[in-house]
């Protein structure tokens, strides 16, 4: 009874994170490694922060708060030097935008078959083709983009969707295959994968009573699935999305591929683009000193759209769903 | 303590089960802690050369274009192979390699682009060797038509400031008397990375054409008036060979090798000239009676619009930079290395232009050769010569 207690009281020291007399070395080691592990993870968030501020510094001075208005990028061919980040940044929140528009209701529809409707024995392939999905590097979804997917935009489906939509501004000009709405599509399709492999294990993580429960109350499939799984598995979901977003918003290859790499601000889908990641992988390996600089700002720009873009992301996604919740 | 009822007596059931559920964990977490040791260990002994041979084996290091890749991963292997002494080569681009040599660390560099007056103050005494040549095509996508459309500066200029939209324009149709040209707009495709090709192709537009030279200027990367950016040659002549009526810069050595339809080039002296290795060599004849020493100023120097009948206009030396007095790179540079570093030099520009063609580059005419011998002479190490054989 007595070395019960021991063990019992081991156990709720750790579970409150604290390393009583209890303790053994081996929790301790364990508990200082794993701590120095998170630690290390902030501090290396630090460095990488300090380091890109050091390495703006030039473009900072030079250019001040006009490197977050200026909407050109004029290297040292034709002088003077001006660099900007309004169209790289628009670039950036559109295309990830276009990624999760048409990528979430997707991928959920994928998790929602694979936890719920699917029979047994197609769960399991289904779910490792997904995974396997996942680990495609960039690189073959943008020569598949370049060879196969920009020519099937350009020929069918960007002149349908103009045909029905084109009196939409975002809808005009001439489809060529290689523009932002491409670019989106290709995005959206890498994050499928990610968004819905988590959201899968989200949804099985509901307990099966939630499921009972539903049904025992006279809810349809889809009503249980809407009530019980969606709204239990919230958090999961929105760990998938922002996941999905982060990938989205920091693709290069596939990205710089598609999107036509134009520096300027669109007006249409079908016009070429440039996000953020695409153009330091551009221009990072020839640019002079100061144009240097102004990517590694660029680099820091990233950063803080990403988080910014996460956050808001979260928020939203919260509110959503606890409306969700709340008309159940 | 909330929620510890349960957990305050656990049944002897309940910990029979939880201690086998936690020993595999603890038996990954010693397997991953042991291999991130034996990582951390084998990395450490990597970078302190643990595992090098004991013989002192001198590697070259060099960084730079990527252009010359192909070339000097071949001249790396072969010379090797002979030798005994490692190159190695890192194809970061033009501009990553003058940095590195600026730095010195780095033996010797790459670049498609001679230094200009900025990087030869950061970095004096650095000589230019021509190492070999290239040319930049004009490719495109008609279809039904063949290799060898006729175009000047002026409408290539015009093609790219967005002047020039269509196929049929009357300026393009005025160099191809009898040919049926499509009333299609022309989709202009350019890179979208920095590079060594743009800077000859946007050369060649500013030398042609004061428009372009006064609004977008010529450089690794522009600011481009139209077109889809691609990356990489091969992007470009990808995009090129995938959309119809579209048309682009593209490194000769591509165009070769996915048989792209390229356009002849209008030359100073008023013909047309086709993009071959032969033209090429004329070109860089033609301009060698230009050519600065070794050590002096090669910023003007260019092969665009060299003179001579034959001689194709889009071409350029790629150069390898390398310090006059090796010393200068600090205690890495031994005499023993120095010596090697000349030896490879002096290799490349005799024994190893042979694989030039194979490869689609153009070899040094002898007149560079002879150039580039007297500037490998004037090396030192320590104020003493070193010798090449």
């Amino acid at each position: 009874m007595r070395a019960l207690r021991a063990v019992t009281a081991r156990r709720r020291a750790r579970s409150h994170g604290r390393a009583h007399a209890g303790a053994t070395p081996g929790d301790v080691l364990f508990q200082s490694l794993s701590a120095a592990a998170a630690f290390g993870l902030l501090l290396l968030l630090a460095l990488v922060t300090l380091i890109l501020l050091l390495g703006a510094g030039p473009s900072i001075q030079t250019f001040g708060f006009s490197f977050f208005t200026g909407a050109v990028w004029n290297p040292p061919a034709h002088p003077p030097e001006v660099y900007g980040a309004v169209p790289f940044v628009y670039g950036t929140l559109v295309t990830a935008g276009l990624a999760l528009l048409l990528g979430v209701p997707v991928s959920l529809g994928i998790a929602i078959f694979l936890s719920e409707l699917a029979p047994p024995w197609l769960r399991v392939p289904l779910t490792y083709v997904i995974e396997l999905l996942a680990a495609i590097p960039s690189v073959v979804f943008g020569l598949w983009g370049v060879f196969v997917l920009a020519p099937v935009m350009r020929d069918s489906v960007e002149p349908a969707v103009q045909s029905v939509f084109g009196f939409l501004p975002i809808f005009s000009g001439t489809p060529v295959g290689t523009d932002v709405f491409t670019a989106g599509v290709i995005l959206a399709i890498m994050i499928i994968p990610t968004i819905s492999a988590i959201s899968r294990e989200a949804f099985l993580a509901v307990p099966q009573t939630q499921r009972e429960a539903a049904l025992a109350i006279g809810a349809t499939h889809w009503e249980t699935t809407r009530m019980a799984v969606l709204t239990y598995a919230r958090s999961g979901i929105l760990g998938a999305v922002i996941l999905g977003l982060g990938r989205a918003v920091s693709e290069t290859m596939a990205v710089t591929m598609l999107i036509g790499n134009r520096n300027a601000i669109f007006g249409s889908l079908f016009d070429q683009g440039q996000t953020i990641a695409s153009w330091i992988a551009n221009n990072f390996t020839e640019a002079g000193p100061l144009e240097t600089s102004a990517l590694i700002e660029l680099g820091l720009v990233l950063m803080l759209v990403a988080v910014l873009v996460t956050v808001v992301a979260r928020l939203f996604l919260t509110r959503v769903l606890r409306v969700l919740e709340v008309t159940e | 303590m909330n929620g510890s009822e349960k957990e305050a007596q656990p049944t002897a059931e309940e910990l029979a089960r939880l201690r086998p559920a936690r020993s595999p964990w603890r038996k990954y977490a010693a397997v991953a802690a042991v291999s991130v040791v034996v990582v951390l260990l084998l990395a450490y002994g990597w970078t302190s050369g643990w595992f090098s041979p004991a013989t002192e084996s001198v590697t070259l290091v060099g960084a730079g274009a990527t252009f010359p890749y192909p070339l000097i991963s071949k001249w790396m292997s072969v010379y090797e192979n002979s030798t005994g002494v490692k190159v190695n080569y890192q194809a970061i681009g033009s501009g990553g390699g003058i940095s590195q040599i600026t730095k010195k660390t780095v033996d010797f560099a790459g670049s498609d682009a001679p230094l200009n007056a900025a990087q030869r103050a950061g970095a004096q005494g650095l000589v230019h060797i021509p190492e070999t040549i290239g040319a930049v095509t004009f490719a495109y996508n008609l279809p039904g038509m063949a290799t060898g459309l006729n175009v000047s500066g002026t409408v290539l200029a015009g093609i790219f400031l967005g002047n020039i939209t269509a196929w049929n324009d009357a300026s393009i149709a005025a160099l191809n008397p009898g040919v049926t040209l499509p009333s299609q707009p022309i989709s202009v495709v350019h890179r979208s990375d920095g590079s060594g090709t743009t800077f000859v192709w946007t050369s060649f537009l500013s030398k042609e054409n004061a428009t372009w030279k006064n609004d977008v200027g010529a450089g690794t990367s522009v600011n481009w008036p139209v077109g889809i950016g691609a990356p990489q040659n091969s992007g470009v002549a990808g995009k090129i060979q995938q959309t119809p009526y579209s048309a682009g810069y593209v490194e000769l050595a591509y165009t070769i090798q996915n048989s792209m339809t390229v356009a002849k080039v209008q030359n100073p002296a008023g013909s047309f000239v086709a993009p071959t290795l032969d033209s090429i060599k004329a070109a860089a004849q033609g301009a060698v009676s230009t050519l600065p020493s070794g050590s002096g100023d090669w910023f003007n120097v260019s092969l665009i619009d060299a003179p001579g009948d034959t001689s194709y206009p889009i071409a350029s030396f790629t150069y390898l930079l390398v310090y006059q007095h090796l010393e200068v790179i600090g205690s890495s540079m031994t005499q023993a290395k120095a010596q090697a570093l000349v030896k490879f030099l002096w290799w490349v520009i005799h024994d190893g232009q042979q694989y030039s063609e194979a490869l689609v580059y153009v070899q040094l005419p002898s007149a560079v050769q002879s150039l580039n011998e007297a500037t490998l002479g004037a090396i030192t190490f320590n104020g003493q010569a070193v010798p090449h054989s």
